[in-house]
């Protein structure tokens, strides 16, 4: 590109070789500062007797061009130009911008941002208690035996949250007991109290680990599921065809869910305690040198039933918890295609932190009633 | 059970003066038209005019700003939602993306409502379910799951399940959109179909030209830049009779003095 004033005034844009985006486009500077200098062009006038090749390269250039003298009020020469890039450029121009399709974005101030967050916090909150009223009315519909779900929905729930998820929560509750008797096992034998290590793992994994683990096991594999679920329906108007339906989503989807992952996790839970007691047994028998035998008599009389109850209590509340939150975001799911990926996400955000926090608040009611 | 067909002057459907908005942004505002029984009526006007919208008002997923929507002379936005559900067992939709659950097969999204809202077996569903297939050139595709036939199928299989439960209002959402010539064409030639046979009222919001001018009865414009319907009555007269310069542009692809913008926004 080459620029040359002309004796009359005018600037005139001489274009040579071949132009396209993949060899990339010149500066725009020595333009600007020629339009900007004093006297300014005229007329700015084009010459591309030696263009040989060209593509939208060329026209967004010249399009610049065609802006930035429309501002300064310099008039162009599109004559000059090849047919092709005249038609172009026309096109260009022809339709003004629509107003409305560009939304207006004001970077709030901190303090608003503060506040707005804070709004969110708050009408988050209300939301979900709606919700958790939904649900509980939904619930009591079921137990008036009017809600609406298809048996099989549940059927394939209860399938997937229970046998499908035994071999991952095995292996987890397993490993979980094997760390638990690993750290009990080096602090007791100082005291020469290897023993204790069945006790340790026994209670632990029945009280809070059995119940905990699966839990957390469940809300990253099926509380994102549920809301990974509910919000594809949401985006793909599912949802709006049961609500016209007259099937409630809240009976159809959100109720054979809570159920499943209710019934299912104390399963689950009881089952993550013997596989953990048994890895603890592991370490006791390999490492502490007891005795299997005496391992089994000692953690049978370190764990009696109410330690089980209390993790199994916990373990269908933390169910409940994980199927709310997951149908809770799904419901809330936006209208398109990443906002499912965030409600998968978000669901097993609010899943363990609802699971922690009741854990934390129920270990110490039990506590205080002395359970 | 077929509907008594009383005088088809008789409005199946009335919108009163009613503003749609989403929060504080005033999409539409004074809509106010009726439906005949037995009539096809067309809601027209360019993307994001708010047709959609205006559908999911009249079909109770969303609240009227402000205004009334009324099923013969029944209020529908004042009912309960008791009210409202047996209002809406009359009523079939046909959604945009065609909204078939996925998880089912078409039989069973067409046997749905059948199961959950009527008495008849098992075996009676799938046969009833099989019938509304056929009725949309879907015959052998009961077991097909929608992931596994084409988009035009599944507008048609959502169509069939629709009209399940034999409806007396159909609400269409665009229903030519991303269908070839021909299987568009059908469609429209099965809407005039139902409305022959069955004496369905059917809504359909498109911006087909060829669609509007074949089965519409009536049509109502929403024009986006006034934010309120700019005319109403049959859409052949509008074309040909409106004092509304948008509206004739519409109707005549745009070859109607001012340049083609209806047509360069329904592009958009
Ligand atoms: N959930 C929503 N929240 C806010 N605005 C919306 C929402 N849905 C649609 N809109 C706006 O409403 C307008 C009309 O949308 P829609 O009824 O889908 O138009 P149409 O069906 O005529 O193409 C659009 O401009 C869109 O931006
Ligand atoms: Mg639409």
């Amino acid at each position: 590109m080459k620029l040359e004033r002309l004796p009359q005034g005018a600037l005139r844009v001489r274009l040579a070789g071949a132009w396209g985006l993949a060899s990339g486009l010149p500066s725009f500077d020595p333009i600007r500062r020629e339009l900007a200098s004093e006297p300014p062009p005229g007329r700015v006038t084009f010459d591309v007797g030696e263009l040989k090749e060209w593509d939208s390269g060329v026209l967004s250039f010249l399009v610049r061009i065609e802006d930035l003298c429309s501002e300064r009020g310099v008039a162009t020469d599109r004559d000059s130009l090849p047919d092709g890039l005249r038609r172009l450029i026309a096109l260009a121009e022809a339709v003004p911008e629509t107003k409305d399709a560009k939304q207006e974005e004001k970077r709030p101030s901190f303090l608003e941002r503060i506040g707005l967050g804070a709004q969110g916090v708050g009408s988050g909150a209300v939301e979900m208690v709606h919700f958790l009223g939904e649900a509980a009315g939904s619930f009591a519909r079921l137990l008036r035996g009017r809600a609406r779900f298809r048996g099989v929905d549940l059927f394939l729930l209860i399938q997937d949250a229970g046998a499908q998820a035994l071999p991952i929560v095995s292996l987890i509750s397993f490993l979980v007991g094997l760390i638990l008797a690993f750290v009990g096992a080096v602090q007791l034998e100082q005291f020469g109290a290897q023993i204790y290590v069945a006790n340790l793992v026994g209670i632990a994994m029945a009280r809070e680990m059995g119940a905990m683990m699966a839990a957390i096991i469940m809300a990253g594999r099926t509380g994102a599921a549920y809301a990974a679920q509910i919000g594809t329906m949401r985006v793909n108007q599912e949802i709006d065809a049961l609500v016209t339906m007259g099937l409630p989503p809240i009976d159809f989807l959100v109720l054979p869910r809570m159920l499943a992952l209710c019934l299912m996790m104390p399963l689950l839970a009881v089952f993550a305690d013997f596989v953990g007691m048994i890895g603890g047994g592991v370490v006791g028998v390999s490492m502490l040198d007891l005795p299997p035998i005496v391992y089994y008599q000692q953690s049978a009389s370190a764990v009696d039933l109410v330690d089980f109850a209390t993790g199994i209590f916990k373990a269908s509340i933390f169910g409940v918890l994980i199927a709310f939150s997951g149908c809770l975001r799904g419901m809330q799911c936006g209208n398109n295609a990443s906002a499912v990926g965030d409600a998968a996400t978000s669901a097993v955000v609010t899943g363990i932190v609802m699971i922690i926090v009741t854990d934390a608040m129920l270990t110490v009611l039990f506590n205080i009633f002395g359970i | 059970m077929e509907p008594a067909r009383p005088t088809e002057t008789e409005a199946e459907i009335t919108v009163k003066d009613l503003t749609m908005a989403y929060g504080s942004y005033v999409l539409m505002r004074d809509l106010s038209f009726s439906i005949r029984r037995a009539s096809i009526f067309i809601i027209m006007g360019g993307s994001g005019s708010g047709k959609s919208t205006l559908l999911r008002h009249m079909i109770g997923l969303k609240e009227p700003a402000k205004g009334d929507i009324l099923y013969g002379n029944e209020s529908f936005t004042q009912a309960d939602p008791a009210d409202r559900e047996r209002m809406l067992r009359r009523v079939g939709i046909l959604f945009q993306s065609g909204a078939l659950f996925s998880s089912l097969t078409l039989a069973e999204n067409v046997g749905l409502a059948l199961e959950e809202f009527t008495e008849l077996r098992p075996a009676e569903i799938r046969e009833v379910a099989s019938l509304k297939l056929s009725l949309v050139g879907l015959k052998g595709f009961e077991d097909f799951y929608p992931a596994q036939i084409s988009g035009g199928m599944q507008k048609r299989a959502g169509l069939a399940r629709a009209m399940a439960l034999d409806p007396a209002i159909l609400y269409f959402d665009e229903p030519s959109a991303g269908l070839d010539p021909i299987s568009s064409r059908r469609l429209d030639e099965l809407i005039l179909e139902l409305r022959e046979s069955l004496g369905t009222t059917i809504v359909v919001v498109t911006h087909e030209l060829a669609s509007i001018f074949t089965i519409g009865d009536d049509c109502v414009f929403l024009d986006p830049e006034t934010r309120t319907m700019i005319a109403t009555g049959n859409p052949r007269e509008l074309r040909d009779h409106s004092d509304d310069p948008k509206v004739r542009t519409f109707l005549r692809r745009g070859d109607d003095g001012q340049a083609s913008n209806e047509q360069e926004r329904e592009r958009g």
